[in-house]
């Protein structure tokens, strides 16, 4: 009897014990006051988005309301949150960002960064921001450029210009499916579109993340838009950060327009008038070959010399 | 006295980079120990590149490269202080080609703002994506027959890069300070020619092992110095 008791009492103190040890070796959420921490001096970010303009000593309480819970207060993207969601919240430290109108490797405008929290990232955890008011979107945008020091020596990129969609005829939408083959979309986006290509598994984010490409048959809206001139910037920008490269180099207006025709049609659940059009033809589309590389590619990025000093890298410095 | 030692030294600065002058430092690195076994990239997902290579000799990765005598290939050996070159950016271009789905050379090292061509002699689209924190980060696809892209570096940086579309293929653009820097070849040799006379720290760089440095004193002009570095192994 004594024996019993004796080891009963044993196994609970090592109980205990197992109970105690890991809620000493970790920190208990929200038992100790958390440090606020240093960010950089706000007072002279400011965005400009229209004839709205943000002011980060304004966007810097907002972003501790609404952000901070995933981006992290040091706007790394490593907040409470972010263990737990995948992909993960964008950092800022980086100033590297997917959904923009300027040329790869740069900066995006303000503007980009406005409408990316205002539309929110589609299949993501990042929500629509359309409840706040413009001012606070825009105050935020200027906060948000407070984490990188490039916002201060660097200058956005001169957008990609988007002239106007040439005609749709079941002719551009085969000329976009020879340019798909052609330059091997395929080989991440699947030969349906489907996300299953021979790379697409091995796929990472430039932090080793795992990340899958665009699936068109079952994404849903495109992650930075789903207008046609939203898909025609995703190719030519180029998805900065994820492994999705920019063609800006490779095509000419008439045949990236090509291309988004062909695209929208591989979009099998959301209607569009590419698809109708390929039924119309008895869901068919003929064997074309792919319009020809432009002659002397413009050189998208700031990368390589421009005449304009302010906007080389060297230039400011 | 000293005025005439001040005046010697002035001048030999002043004509030091004439390379009848110049002192040379040359020699081999090793490693100690065992290196991280390199393995077979199956590329049977890119037929194009994999007829490339021979079955008996299938294509390895490069994150180590030992050679015979335990040396090491495809290490950046440069002079990280003494050599206050950092304004004279070499004319011409480095050049990378991406043939047989990898990177020719797997090393790039080139001067900061020296230009950079890249090239795609594959009958394969190749995307070039280099990981960069300090410099940007860009993206380009690069489909066979397309002109080479060219390339620039504002800030010194040991760059990743690589093809999501091809994941074995891995590289470096190493962007230096200084344009006096060799890699190794596959002998495990390396020399740094037209050095004044002065004191220099020499780095050598190897992605897997890490970096060493060492002191060099080129005396007279015209001497040749010799430097061994023996990096320490690891076997992963």
């Amino acid at each position: 009897m004594r024996a019993i008791t004796k080891s009963l009492l044993s196994l609970s103190f090592s109980v205990a014990i197992a109970i105690a040890v890991p809620a000493l070796a970790q920190e208990p959420p929200g038992g100790m006051p958390q440090p606020i921490p240093q960010t950089p001096p706000t007072h002279d970010f400011e965005s400009h988005i229209g004839n709205v303009t943000g002011h980060a000593d304004n966007g810097k309480q907002d972003y501790r309301r609404w952000c901070i819970g995933c981006h992290g207060p040091y706007g790394d993207g490593n907040g409470e949150n972010a263990a737990w969601i995948d992909p993960k919240p964008r950092d800022f430290t980086a100033a590297t960002f997917k959904c923009r109108s300027t040329p790869t490797g740069t900066l995006p405008t303000d503007e980009d960064l406005f409408n990316a929290i205002t539309r929110g990232f589609n299949t993501t955890n990042m929500p629509q921001w359309r409840p706040l008011t413009p001012q606070t979107r825009a105050d935020l945008i200027a906060y948000v450029k407070t984490f990188s020091p490039r916002w201060k020596t660097e200058k956005s990129g001169t957008p990609i210009p988007i002239p106007a969609e040439s005609p749709l005829t079941i002719d551009s939408i085969a000329r976009g499916k020879a340019l798909y083959v052609k330059l091997e979309c395929w080989k991440c986006h699947g030969p349906l579109g489907r996300a299953d290509g021979p790379s697409a598994a091995t796929l990472t984010d430039s932090k080793d993340m795992p990340i899958k490409p665009y699936n068109f048959a079952t994404g849903g809206r495109p992650m930075c838009g789903d207008k046609n001139s939203d898909i025609y910037r995703d190719f030519m920008t180029g998805l900065d950060g994820s492994p999705m490269p920019s063609f800006a180099d490779q095509l000419t207006p008439g045949a990236a327009w090509d291309l988004v025709h062909y695209l929208r049609t591989l979009q099998t659940d959301i209607p569009s008038k590419e698809r109708d059009m390929v039924n119309a033809a008895g869901g068919k589309i003929p064997t074309v070959e792919a319009p020809a590389p432009p002659a002397a590619p413009a050189q998208s990025s700031n990368l390589t010399p421009q005449p304009d000093a302010t906007r080389s890298p060297s230039g400011g410095k | 006295m000293r005025m005439k030692q001040v005046c010697t030294a002035a001048l030999a600065l002043l004509i030091g980079p004439v390379a009848v002058f110049a002192g040379t430092i040359s020699g081999k690195v090793t490693v100690d120990g065992p290196v991280p076994k390199q393995k077979v990239i199956d590329m049977s997902k890119e037929p194009a590149c994999a007829k490339d290579y021979p079955a008996t000799n299938p294509p390895k990765t490069e994150t180590a490269l030992e050679g015979p005598g335990n040396t090491l290939a495809d290490v950046v050996v440069y002079v990280s202080a003494g050599a206050n070159d950092e304004g004279t950016v070499p004319s011409q271009a480095v050049t990378l080609e991406q043939k047989g789905c990898r990177y020719i050379k797997h090393i790039t090292a080139l001067h900061v703002n020296q230009d950079m061509q890249i090239k795609n002699d594959d009958p394969t689209s190749h995307n070039i994506h280099p990981l960069a924190k300090a410099n940007r980060e860009w993206n380009k696809s690069q489909p066979p027959g397309a002109p080479p892209i060219d390339a620039k570096f504002d800030q010194a940086e040991f760059i990743p890069v690589k093809c999501n579309i091809h994941p074995w293929m891995h590289g470096y653009f190493v962007v230096l300070k200084t344009n006096h820097f060799s890699v190794t070849g596959d002998d495990g040799t390396f020399s740094i020619k037209d050095l004044p006379p002065g004191k220099y720290t020499l780095t050598a760089w190897q992605e897997t092992l890490g970096s060493s440095q060492q002191e060099v004193t080129i005396g007279g002009a015209g001497e040749t110095k010799t430097v061994n570095f023996t990096f320490k192994g690891k076997a992963y």
